[in-house]
């Protein structure tokens, strides 16, 4: 009871007019930032905050405006992934791969639908654990150490090899080859640069978002190029914009079912939204992909890494408040405005600011409805961009990555960067190798070797500490199980009639 | 097609929001937003405007990259002569020049001053049964690896270089203190919830980030790194109490370009130090975990080459560098 009447207090807090305004303006902005290509929540929440700052509001409507924006801006990235194959943030990765086929083939507006209703699931359910158990779990997380981190970044890679149906051997070498290029900048752990040619600019790395734009977005533009004297296949039809009730209710247990995984990723710190967006998808396609459909768009492909990512997104709150530890970027960026607000997150932060904790996941479950309302009439404006011929797409896609990139890092430096990631793209597809192993090797291998590095920091260098933890066992006993099935799976379907793939 | 228009405004619109227009002065944060760096800047300039004390709201630009080697290393080529630029910095950026990490040593900047500090710190879980820091550093004399320590930095950082200061002033040869097993993590929470997690055996870094562990018990601080007691935890003793004259401060100030003039120069310190004089600094300081402290002008630059010179030579007794 005391949770209900402390929501309710939260409630009050956030439903005044002037806070609904700011709700409405903030998910609007956001999902117009979150639709640019490149543009994710992170940056979305690190723009706007000035503008916080301009309109001098109270902490209690900065934050409820800001949340409004992180929220809307994980709803708008799904745009882009699904019309332009272009994520636009890192969790977005794994929308793409079913999201872009299922508008090529016409069903833009049903994808997008989904997804919505996906990300409304994710999002409310993982408000809901919040709201719960914010504190048990808080404390459950603590005792995951760099051991058991490393071994659910092994579990990844183990089955990064069923995530896109090609060639096992060229995922293999796609995901090598990211894991590769995210040891170059300033080794954490020493501090001595690695791979940097003497170049201040190298010392952090590549920020995978660089690398996800020039990989996505740069390319296509490249490969549409090649294809510029054949006939354009770039209009593409236009479908009913209420996904079918089949679907729907596929998608549902599928958003269920990514929520759960999603939101135990977030509540790890260190794990976060991308990991509960992988694992989510590739859970799901284990589970469901009895007749090949995944990759080819499937709307359960959808569902899964939506509720999956989004749910991350509301569990990586649980750390963030009550542990002051960001699980991703984006609550990174929320936790760095908090502390401008002069509100520091931490075990106290419940019992002190309760008007504002409250009236933030308030807002929260606020954010979520505002979106789904929004997002429905939106729909048809944003199929109507793949209503346009290529040549007018394709610059704009190259003007708004150039913007993008350089309205975060404010180096030309990385506009290079992203180039030169968008020339390896375009080598990268033209041999037959996918790119979304390339970008998990990037985004998950520098967390991968830093906690495989601390678990060694911590043993004096013996790797025995790996495998003595009761959680990492679980873990690989997992990992085995998932392999397992997946070999069982190929097994059956060579057997099986007509799979090709 | 109207749509799309719109579209594109609208996303430009956004954009031009972060990159506000032509203001006076500018403060480049050496890092992504969120940081101490970016802190620094956001709160110094913002009450430098509200204070009156300069004409326009301050530009904050992030420039993150190789600790703050990419910002100085920018400002040293470009901007040196800029008279409308601060940069932020800190012990941390003291300690990569130090080791020699930045394309060139203190002499390519002029130093303004500092507004406050931070204050290092030893801590342990309340549940552990090390009381003091005498108890701790028993179990480091009899085995160096018996307990493992973390901190914010990586090997050779400040979080690392205090916690080895304590031990060398402790007596354990450098030998032994090398063999203390350190961890990185990504921060001071981090590293403390990993010590509640029985990850690790104590955490040595910056009180201000991990004050609400200790305030709501979690934690216990062995020691606190600081001249006298911290205002804030009057119970927690120093370490020069313990008999380890050891300070650890991280403090946070700001540079500015090589060839600026001194008329330019002396304005900026005096800037700096009117707004330290003010109750709202003070008071956000405060509430930042910070202790408000001000050291400014050539007393400044002196400063900062005495720690250099003392960093430098902690590295090498230490080995992080030849």
């Amino acid at each position: 009871m005391d949770i209900l009447a402390a929501l309710a207090a939260g409630f009050a807090v956030a439903l005044t007019p002037l806070n609904l305004t700011l709700a409405a303006i903030g998910s609007f902005l956001g999902t117009l930032i979150g639709a640019l290509p490149g543009l994710g929540p992170v940056n979305g929440v690190a723009i706007l905050i000035p503008l916080a700052f301009a309109l001098k509001l109270e902490p209690s409507s900065a934050l409820i405006m800001l949340t409004c924006i992180y929220y809307g801006a994980m709803y708008g990235g799904r745009i882009s992934s699904i019309m332009l194959n272009i994520p636009g943030d890192e969790p977005a990765i794994m929308t793409t791969l079913d999201g872009y086929p299922m508008a090529r083939a016409g069903k833009a507006a049903q994808a997008l639908g989904i997804s919505a209703m996906a990300s409304f699931i994710g999002a409310t359910l993982a408000t809901v654990g919040l709201t719960l158990f914010a504190p048990l779990l808080a404390k459950a997380a603590i005792h995951f150490g760099p051991s058991d981190y490393f071994a659910l970044y092994v579990m990844a890679f183990a089955t990064v090899g069923g995530v896109v149906g090609v060639n096992p051997v060229k995922t293999l070498f796609a995901a090598f080859l990211g894991l590769m290029l995210a040891t170059v900048g300033l080794d954490p752990g020493t501090g001595t640069a690695r791979y940097t040619f003497g170049s201040f600019h190298l010392y952090d790395g590549f920020d995978p978002i660089v690398a996800i734009v020039g990989l996505f977005a740069i390319s296509e533009v490249l490969v549409y190029f090649e294809t510029l004297h054949k006939s354009s296949d770039g209009m593409v039809k236009m479908g009913r914009a209420i996904p079918r009730l089949r679907e729907v209710l596929q998608g549902l247990t599928a958003a269920f079912r990514g929520s759960a995984i999603g939101f135990v990723c977030g509540i790890l710190p260190g794990a976060g939204a991308s990991l509960g967006a992988f694992v989510s998808y590739t859970a799901e396609k284990q589970l469901s992909n009895k007749d090949g459909t995944f990759g080819k768009g499937d709307p359960r492909g959808i569902a899964a890494p939506e509720a999956g990512n989004n749910a991350a997104a509301g569990g990586a709150l649980i750390p963030m408040l009550t542990l002051g530890v960001p699980g991703s970027g984006t609550t990174a960026v929320m936790l760095a405005l908090l502390i401008s607000l002069n509100i520091q997150p931490g075990p106290l932060l419940f019992t002190r600011e309760p008007d504002l904790v409250w009236g933030l996941i308030a807002a929260l479950y606020l954010a979520n409805l505002v979106l789904l309302i929004l997002n429905i009439p939106m729909v048809g404006l944003f199929t109507r961009l793949l209503s346009l011929p290529q040549w007018l797409l394709m610059p704009f896609v190259v003007m708004v990555s150039f913007i993008g990139i350089y309205s975060i890092s404010h180096s030309v430096f990385d506009m290079f960067v992203m180039v030169g990631f968008g020339v390896l793209g375009y080598v990268l597809r033209k041999f037959d190798f996918p790119i979304v192993p390339v970008v998990l090797g990037l985004l998950l291998g520098a967390d991968m070797e830093n906690n495989l590095r601390r678990a060694l920091s911590i043993s004096g260098g013996d790797f025995s500490i790996l495998v003595n933890s009761p959680i990492a066992l679980g873990i690989y006993a997992l990992t085995l199980a998932m392999l397992a099935l997946a070999f069982y799976m190929a097994r059956k379907a060579k057997h099986g009639p007509d799979v090709s793939d | 097609m109207l749509d799309f228009t719109k579209i594109l405004g609208a996303g430009l619109l956004a954009c031009a929001l972060g990159a506000t227009s032509a203001s006076a002065a500018e403060c480049i944060a050496p890092a992504d937003p969120g940081g101490g760096w970016d802190f620094t800047c956001r709160t110094v300039g913002q009450l430098l405007y509200d204070q009156k004390i300069v004409d326009a709201p301050v530009q904050v630009t992030n420039m993150p990259g190789g600790v703050g080697a990419v910002a100085f290393a920018n400002v040293a080529a470009k901007r040196a002569d800029d008279p409308e630029l601060l940069v932020a910095t800190s012990t941390v950026g003291v300690t990569q020049i130090a080791q020699g990490k930045y394309p060139a040593g203190i002499d390519t900047m002029r130093w303004l001053g500092m507004l406050g500090s931070d204050v290092g710190v030893i801590v342990v879980d309340s549940k552990s049964d090390m009381k003091t820091l005498d108890d701790l550093l028993a179990k480091l004399k009899a085995d160096p690896g018996s307990v493992p320590v973390a901190g914010s930095s990586g090997v050779g950082g400040w979080d690392h270089i205090r916690m080895l200061m304590v031990a060398d002033k402790a007596g354990m040869s450098a030998d032994d203190y090398k063999s203390i097993r350190w961890v990185q993590f990504d921060g001071g929470s981090p590293a403390v919830t990993q010590m509640m997690g029985g990850q690790v055996g104590a955490v040595s870094t910056d009180l201000g980030e991990i004050a609400g562990f200790v305030e709501s018990g979690d934690i216990r601080i062995l020691a606190a790194l600081s001249d006298d007691r911290i205002p804030a935890f009057p119970d927690a003793p120093t370490a020069k109490e313990q008999g380890i004259d050891v300070t650890g401060y991280n403090w946070r100030g700001f540079y500015t370009g090589g060839k600026v003039s001194d008329d330019v120069y002396n304005g900026w310190v005096e800037k700096l130090h009117t707004l330290y004089d003010t109750d709202a600094w003070k008071k956000e300081a405060t509430a930042k975990g910070l202790v408000p402290i001000w050291r400014g002008g050539p007393e400044f630059e002196t400063y900062v080459s005495e720690q250099v010179d003392a960093m430098a030579r902690i590295s090498k007794e230490i080995g992080v560098i030849q």
